[in-house]
């Protein structure tokens, strides 16, 4: 009896180190994981929390806490300056994004038709994203300056009244930040749609070919569509470009002539930190982060949403 | 015999002494171009002639903007630098936070009193008591002008009021050169209208305008006059002025693409630089219409509350050091600007910081001495910048009218303050 006995109490304790084992494999990855998240919470949630706290107290140039409720959002919105900055933000960030994909697009279709130097020319295209923000603003601030660049140069070419002063007039100068926006960043785009493009199978082509369509129709009607998950994560990627912007427009315009080029980013580093409002700052804070989930948050859902039923 | 006895005796105290109270403090400041990196070290070797240590903590960039950032981020997270450069109204900011110290000791020690000027001593108190020392005073309203381009121009005379400012500007244009230099900067802008500003209204305008904020005075004719002739002087600078450099801007008056430029007297380090002598290579004259002003930029250092005996002991020592008639004068002449010490001889100085301190004399008995808003000196950051963005935004929008920019400054002084 205590022979057959004891196997059970043994292959209960081997049980028990198995549920042991077992709970441990269960609880690692969380264990692993709960440094980053506590951290992540912290820096990035727990410091949007206290923005918020910020932009609803009246604080200069340090923090204090006497609240005042929403008075300083009052104050951003009859704010001439927001108004340009919200503005422009729009006017780049839309502008930015379509131009963006439109030709990332295009050069990743064409490089696709299986031409030679393929690789020399994607690294090219590609090239510009390996360059810091600072530096593509500096390099087109030269380009655009009337006196050194295009202009001087065409003129000099005997076409005395060529004008391309987008940068010094103040209607245009925001153009001139998509532009160099559009150079750095387009060939980003096309490696993400060239990626795109190569994981399509071959034979829909030729099942397409067989049916008679052309090329293009066979492009905007089966390939583009195909690639959707692919301009999601490129929307993504160049939305929170253009609203982080702050180094180009920095380097290019220094948000100028006059403000005619602030975008939010710069509209609030410049109230927080050098004009002593952090509240003023804190509530533009807020409001750009409100932007961000009002475009972000329906396009999240419709995507996903989309994706689980196909 | 027995003065070597008194000799010994008072090495061996200053080195005891000097041994009890050596400590160490950390100075922050934006002193880091040319010039101004070497008068730093300077101060810094007088200091340690004294037996303490001084801490550089240098952060260049933006006339100082970025030192205010990092200066706030030491002090929300309660560890301020001992010594910091700060100026104009924000000393009173801060001290009204209670971050800043006492040096009356040696300000009575060294009877300040009696050699600054009361005007500019206040802003180094905070409720009656020095809590920081200044160091300079840079007048704003200078016209800096090449003689050869002028003449080019047959021009025989610095222009003395805006019109002739105006008909010069035209002879200069049809001789082929740009008759002002300009960076399109927000505070070159305002540096530029507020001497026009102060030149057409005087100085009691001046002071209810920027200083009062006054809205009567915001949106009253002679400041929609000042605008009208602001704007005008758009035309004469040339097309590239976007986000130029100042120092840029003096360049083309020293290599004579253009014949002259508005700017504080810190455009001498550039001319001094290039090797050119004042009165002769080029001419300082007061802006037009401004003789009889003196607009000015006080560069201040601010003492920090701290507990440590020996530190105190080397802020007020640093404070003692800063005001020596010795360096004044090696520093002043270094940055451009006048010594604050009125009883500092200039017979070394060169013929533009005389020209300064007979301004400021003058200016100061009459009613001329007014502080600078474009360089922190008049009103707070916020309403500096609310300033700033009307000014701007105006001078580079061909559509915006004086009446529309007046009544903008007005109310966006009013919601800044």
């Amino acid at each position: 009896m205590s022979q057959t006995d004891s196997p059970l109490p043994r292959s209960r304790a081997k049980a028990a180190r198995h549920s042991l084992s077992g709970s441990l494999e269960r609880m690692l990855p969380r264990l692993v994981i709960a440094p980053s998240l506590a951290v992540a919470l912290f820096f990035v949630y727990g410091y949007m929390l206290w923005t918020f706290v910020l932009s609803l107290t009246d604080s200069g140039m340090l923090p204090q806490y006497d609240f005042i409720g929403f008075a300083q959002y009052a104050r951003l919105f009859a704010n001439e300056r927001w108004n340009v900055a919200a503005t422009n933000l729009v006017v780049f960030g839309g502008l930015f994004i379509i131009l963006c994909l439109f030709l990332g697009l295009m050069l990743a279709i064409l490089l696709d038709q299986r031409i030679r130097q393929e690789g020399a020319l994607r690294t090219i295209y590609l090239y510009p994203m390996a360059l810091s923000l600072i530096v593509t603003g500096v390099v087109w601030r030269w380009i655009l300056n009337p006196g050194l660049g295009v202009e001087s140069l065409v003129r000099s070419w005997g076409f005395e009244d060529f004008t391309f002063d987008w940068l010094v007039n103040p209607d245009m100068a925001i153009y001139a930040l998509v532009m160099a926006a559009v150079w750095q960043a387009s060939g980003f785009v096309m490696a993400l749609f060239l990626a795109g493009l190569r994981s399509i199978d071959d034979n829909l082509f030729k099942a397409a070919a067989l049916d008679g369509a052309s090329l293009p129709k066979v492009y905007w009607r089966i390939v583009i569509p195909c690639l959707r998950p692919v301009v999601f994560s490129a929307v993504m990627i160049l939305a929170h470009i253009a609203i982080k912007s702050f180094d180009l427009v920095m380097a290019l315009t220094g948000g100028g002539p006059g403000y005619a080029t602030d975008l939010p980013a710069t509209f609030m580093y410049t109230y927080t930190f050098t004009r002593g409002e952090i509240g003023l700052g804190s509530a533009s804070a807020i409001m750009m982060l409100c932007g961000v989930l009002a475009i972000l948050v329906p396009y999240l859902y419709s995507e996903l949403r989309g994706n689980k039923h196909g | 015999m027995k003065t070597i006895h008194a000799l010994a005796a008072g090495a061996l105290l200053a080195a005891a002494v000097g041994q009890a109270h050596a400590a160490e403090i950390e100075v922050l400041h934006w002193w880091t171009s040319g010039g101004e990196a070497k008068a730093a070290n300077m101060l810094k070797q007088k200091l340690e002639a004294k037996g303490h240590t001084w801490k550089d903590f240098a952060v260049a960039g933006g006339g100082g903007d970025s030192a205010m950032t990092v200066l706030k981020s030491r002090a929300i997270s309660g560890n301020p630098p001992a010594v910091a450069q700060i100026k104009g109204p924000l000393i009173q900011e801060w001290g009204d936070m209670g971050f800043l110290g006492n040096i009356d000791k040696i300000a009575k020690e060294e009877n300040w009193d009696s050699f600054l000027t009361p005007q500019l001593a206040a802003y180094n108190k905070v409720d009656g008591h020095y809590a920081a020392v200044p160091v300079n005073i840079h007048r704003i309203n200078w016209l800096w002008a090449n003689p050869d381009v002028l003449e080019k121009a047959g021009i025989d005379d610095v222009p003395k009021t805006w019109d002739e400012f105006f008909a010069d500007a035209k002879k200069i244009r049809e001789a082929g050169f740009i008759p002002l230099a300009h960076g399109g900067q927000p505070w070159q802008d305002a540096t530029v209208f507020e001497v026009v500003m102060m030149g057409i209204g005087g100085g009691d305008f001046y002071r209810k305008a920027f200083v009062e904020l006054d809205p009567e005075a915001l949106t009253s004719d002679t400041m929609i006059e000042s605008l009208k002739t602001f704007k005008k002087l758009r035309s004469t600078m040339d097309d590239n002025i976007a986000g130029r450099d100042w120092n840029i801007a003096t360049s083309m008056v020293i290599n004579g693409k253009a014949a002259m430029q508005i700017m504080g007297d810190w455009a001498k380090g550039e001319f001094t630089a290039a090797g050119l002598t004042a009165g002769e290579d080029y001419l300082c004259e007061a802006a037009p219409m401004t003789e009889h002003m003196f607009s000015y930029n006080v560069d201040s250092f601010a003492m920090f509350k701290i507990d440590d005996e020996g530190k105190q002991q080397a802020q007020q020592d640093l404070a003692s050091l800063i005001l020596s008639k010795d360096f004044q004068t090696t520093f002043n002449k270094a940055k451009g600007s006048i010594p604050v010490r009125l009883d500092v001889p200039l017979d070394s100085f060169d013929k533009c910081a005389k020209a300064s301190r007979k301004a400021f004399d003058a200016a100061s008995e009459g009613n001329g001495l007014v502080p600078s808003l474009a360089h922190g000196m008049a009103v707070s950051a916020s309403v500096q910048g609310a300033v700033f963005d009307v000014i701007t935004n105006f001078f580079n929008d061909p559509e915006m009218s004086a009446e529309t920019a007046a009544k903008r400054l007005a109310s966006a002084v009013r919601a800044a303050s």
